[in-house]
């Protein structure tokens, strides 16, 4: 049982951590100062959200697992998060994209979770949506800015809309794991979430005078451990000090 | 459950400690210390982040021990999570002593419910007073701060977001 819990704590937990790698990217490199330190702060809660989760994973791992050594010591194919997150910051616009639909299902995924028989997973639920309502409030904003805004960020908003979509197909797909900790009050509803999520993606980009795109083809594979092919450039860089210097700390 | 020592000694050197990144208020004002359980010269201090990436939180718990063992006492620092810690801590002379370190405090929790409405919070300027303000990013100097500019006094500002 403790294994189910820790497996599923994967899936949430390599969501944030991959997510905030990506944002932590642009830490020095956003398009303007203000931009540049959101979306670090974000990339930092999700951070803590993601030690958080890990360090709750360490104390029911067989193996006496440490934090680190979840985050860092895994092959690729071991990590469960969506291939969404990994995709790479390609223009403002992409990482505004990303952020957005995650943000989404993020918010929605810690509202189940607060509920989690698991105290300690709602716990940790209820510290992230304070934070992760921010997130979401930042990232709809910068869709509206961008989709409503001049002809040149409004097309580039909807390239990066366009592109990233058929990623998210993936957020409310079931895994045995994650059914089984639905039955047992644990883990989130995660099919029951999709229509929800739709709608207020659906309402923001709207809002934003974006088109909806029209796909019925969805791509997935990461909860699988089935990665596209930037999971193994980010995880060259995010685990070299761990694999150079094994069980080095600061 | 007590935030407050029997002892008023340890409450004072509490009351000395501070977030490295708001210098101004100390970590009692700022509603971090969530429970001090006294055995003698032994203590059990609990605090909780105010966001789960503070990364003040280590320099915190180490200042907490050192202050605490050179007054000869021996403190156990436990990191907590519930009940998550909300802005509506942060005591009243912390607000005070925020607003005139020249940070917004953070708005009364109804006044601020409009900020998950989405609709326009009213921030006072800490340096002019004028409440005609603009957020210029939900995000600023760190994670639990926004930026602002004063439209009047035409300053900059962080205000303290409410969580």
């Amino acid at each position: 049982m403790t294994n189910k819990i820790y497996q599923y704590l994967l899936f949430i937990g390599d969501n944030t951590m991959i997510l905030g790698h990506r944002l932590s990217e642009l830490c020095g490199h956003g398009p303007s100062l203000e931009t540049d330190i959101a979306l670090t702060n974000i990339s930092l809660d999700l951070f803590g959200q993601t030690r958080n989760y890990f360090q709750l994973a360490a104390t029911l791992s067989k193996e006496d697992k440490t934090e680190d050594d979840i985050a860092f010591l895994r092959m690729e194919h071991e990590y469960r998060n969506v291939l969404l997150v990994e995709q790479p910051n390609r223009d403002f616009a992409y990482v505004i994209g990303r952020q957005f639909l995650y943000d989404c299902y993020h918010f929605l995924l810690l509202h189940e979770l607060v509920n989690s028989n698991d105290e300690h997973i709602a716990a940790i639920a209820q510290k992230s949506l304070k934070e992760v309502t921010y997130h979401l409030d930042f990232s709809s904003e910068w869709i509206k800015r961008l989709g409503a805004g001049t002809d040149e960020s409004h097309e580039k908003m909807q390239n990066a809309i366009n592109y990233l979509y058929p990623y998210t197909g993936e957020l409310p797909e079931e895994t045995p794991i994650e059914l089984e900790m639905k039955e047992l009050g644990i883990g989130a509803d995660l099919p029951a979430m999709k229509t929800d999520y739709y709608n207020r993606v659906h309402e923001v980009l709207k809002e934003a005078t974006l088109d909806i795109p029209e796909t019925n083809w969805f791509q997935s594979g990461g909860k699988k451990g089935v990665h596209s092919e930037h999971m193994g450039y980010i995880l060259t860089q995010l685990q070299y000090m761990q694999r150079a210097y094994p069980n080095m700390s600061w | 459950m007590s935030a407050i020592a029997r002892n008023p000694t340890i409450n004072d050197i509490l009351k000395g400690i501070s977030d490295p990144e708001i210098p101004v208020l100390s970590i009692m004002d700022m509603g971090i210390v969530r429970e001090i359980i006294e055995n003698g010269k032994k203590l059990t201090i609990s605090i909780t982040p105010t966001y789960s990436g503070c990364p003040a939180m280590d320099t915190i718990r180490d200042d907490i021990k050192k202050a605490l063992a050179e007054a000869g006492f021996e403190a156990t620092v436990k990191l907590v999570l519930t009940p998550a810690w909300t802005t509506d801590w942060i005591t009243e002379n912390g607000r005070k002593e925020l607003a005139a370190y020249g940070i917004a405090p953070p708005l009364d929790p109804a006044a601020d419910k409009k900020a998950l409405l989405h609709e326009k919070r009213i921030v006072k300027c800490p340096h002019c007073g004028s409440i005609n303000t603009t957020l210029v990013s939900q995000f600023g100097s760190t994670a639990c701060k926004a930026l602002f500019k004063c439209e009047d006094c035409l300053e900059p500002f962080d205000y303290f977001k409410c969580l």
